[in-house]
């Protein structure tokens, strides 16, 4: 099944300057999956989606989309990706749909504007000018505009990034759609909630590499299926202490909380309540949270996503 | 390649649209050229009717060097604000987007042409139109010169600041030393001496042979050759110096390349320097004005 994936990327690194930027990405991408790169700022995430975009080249490493070497397929690669990259714009008075006329214009199979725009909920907007537009209705056009010559792979890179959770989640519905089409879609993101969402299989990056891969679910039960416990007291503790109550794995603190990670739940509260009472303390606040990819993320690097 | 033929022309509609929407580019294509001819053909040619011709000509030139101006900037926009990265995702190449700024370029520049002949027709009463064909043929290959010039400005600089201070300095040599603004004979001889190394020199000296001695095509030849030349060097260079990201840097050998396009004019001021026959032509030029108060600082 080697040949079979749609997107390839074997041991890639790119470096820039003195800054490592990847070392050793190794992926594969399925037919009709949506896979998300996760990771935070500067991980790589977006180094990697360029070079399958054909907008960088790797100093090392391969990778082939739909059987093709991006940086060196000209068109014939061009027709059958399509991309919302992040660092780009439009020409301030390019009307909607004299964008979306003029990009389809580029590809011998295109879709045509007025079921784009009905499908973008851009109908209203097409005379606009792009600078008249709202960041999530930029976005939608970008997302249009991806799928403005049908292709068979897409790249999201942070569809949401800057927007606000409503206009998040219309992109995420968005997305959702494009997801019955079978369309093979890779986007990253740093938004815990859209790759648990929106992903078939996610691969966690960071500091150049992928440190975890697999299902959601996957991801979450090889994190040991430890349960976050988020407790908040009137007095400080401590972490030693509550490290070594019943059940509890790790104990981290953050600002005021303690984060207590346990195996035996139910247990590690009697043990709680009890050493509270023998100290003299008292609850404030308690929070329990089956395991997210945030607390996979901070397992496996130590450190929080949006640091 | 019929591909590029049409990306070229998507893009163009595009940016013709575009730029009739900008109202910087109105004003520096359209109404500041028009303004240029009343200053010169009110103010300079005091409304006297046999100046009109050789004002005309300088007018036309300096509408046609406007293109150097805008080109390079909207160029460097584009690449600074990511919007020419975006076109890299699709099949567009760099020789269909340069093309289109060429292009689309010309066919905004022609209205203002045409404009400033109605004008100088209607309003300053000029008597013929001059060599038609020549002069039409010198604004087309003018156009596309120093069109091909702002996309080389563009290619070698990295900045919006820098391109705006290496078009400062370009424009007002091709402004005050080309013959556009203070007529040629009217220079000192050192600075006609570098003069003769210019591309807008041989376009105005053109324009105002063609406008008054009607001169034909074939005695332009040099003339049209050396622009055509320059123009396809500075075009080649600037697609192989294309940038679509806007971190992406000029390669050091960037200025030597660019330094290319000037070999024509290089070569033609040779000619020029031995031959002389542009200072006849230019003196002849301005001798057809007759204006009083020029002709005697020429005496001196």
């Amino acid at each position: 099944m080697v040949s079979g994936a749609t997107i390839e990327v074997s041991d890639l690194t790119k470096r820039y300057g003195d800054v490592e930027a990847l070392r050793g990405v190794t992926f594969s991408v399925n037919e009709g999956e949506v896979f998300g790169l996760l990771g935070p700022n500067g991980a790589g995430k977006t180094s990697t989606v360029e070079i399958l975009e054909g907008l960088r080249t790797p100093d090392s490493g391969r990778v082939s989309v739909c059987g093709l070497e991006p940086q060196s397929s000209g068109a014939e690669f061009k027709y059958i990706v399509g991309a919302a990259l992040q660092a780009t714009a439009l020409p301030d008075k390019m009307r909607v749909h004299e964008a979306l006329d003029l990009f389809g214009s580029f590809y011998p199979h295109h879709r045509g504007t007025p079921e784009l725009l009905k499908r973008f909920g851009l109908e209203e907007k097409r005379s606009a000018y792009y600078s008249q537009l709202s960041g999530g209705q930029k976005q939608r056009l970008a997302l249009a505009m991806a799928l403005v010559n049908d292709p068979r792979v897409v790249f999201l890179d942070e569809p949401t990034a800057g927007l606000d959770p409503q206009v998040r989640r219309e992109i995420y519905d968005i997305i959702e759609e494009l997801k019955k089409e079978k369309k093979t879609i890779l986007l990253t993101t740093h938004y815990i909630e859209e790759a648990e969402k929106l992903c078939d299989r996610v691969a966690i990056v960071d500091h150049g590499k992928v440190i975890a891969l697999g299902t959601p679910r996957e991801l979450k039960e090889r994190s040991g299926a430890v349960t976050r416990i988020t407790v908040r007291m009137a007095k400080p503790e401590a972490n030693g202490a509550l490290g070594s109550l019943e059940g509890v794995t790790e104990c981290r603190t953050e600002a005021d909380d303690y984060l207590l990670y346990s195996t035996r739940v139910p247990r590690t509260i009697v043990a709680l309540v009890k050493h509270l009472e023998e100290k003299n303390n008292e609850l404030v606040s308690l929070e329990i949270s089956a395991p997210s990819l945030e607390d996979i993320f901070l397992d496996l690097t130590g450190r929080r996503l949006r640091d | 390649m019929s591909h590029v033929l049409s990306h070229t022309w998507a893009l163009t509609v595009s940016r013709m649209r575009l730029a009739m929407r900008n109202r910087a580019f109105l004003f520096f294509s359209l109404i500041m050229p028009l303004a240029f001819l009343f200053i010169y053909a009110g103010i300079f040619g005091r409304g006297r009717v046999q100046a009109v011709p050789y004002l005309l000509a300088e007018v036309l030139a300096l509408t046609v060097m406007g293109s150097f101006w805008g080109l390079s900037v909207q160029l460097v926009t584009f690449r600074e604000q990511g919007i020419l990265r975006r076109f890299r995702v699709t099949p567009v190449g760099a020789s269909a987007m340069l093309a289109s700024s060429l292009v689309s370029n010309y066919f905004l520049t022609l209205p203002t042409i045409a404009i400033e002949f109605f004008l100088s027709r209607s309003v300053f009463h000029m008597a013929g139109l001059g060599n038609v064909l020549s002069i039409f043929i010198l604004v087309t290959i003018g156009t596309v010169t120093f069109a091909s010039l702002g996309l080389i400005v563009a290619s070698v600089t990295n900045t919006m600041q820098e391109t705006q201070i290496i078009n400062q300095i370009i424009w007002f040599i091709f402004l005050f030393i080309s013959g556009a603004t203070i007529p040629f004979p009217l220079l000192p001889g050192a600075v006609q001496a570098v003069a003769v190394f210019l591309p807008a020199t041989y376009l105005v000296s053109g324009l105002q042979r063609a406008m008054i001695d009607h001169t034909t095509l074939l005695d332009l030849g040099m003339y049209l050759a050396s622009l055509i030349g320059c123009a396809l060097i500075a075009f080649i260079v600037a697609a192989q110096l294309f940038r679509w990201e806007p971190e992406s840097k000029a390669p050091r050998q960037a200025k030597v390349w660019a330094a290319t396009a000037v070999v024509p004019f290089l070569l033609l001021g040779l000619w020029e320097t031995v031959n002389g026959d542009l200072r006849s032509h230019a003196m002849k030029n301005l001798q057809s004005i007759r204006e009083p108060y020029s002709m005697e600082r020429i005496e001196h």
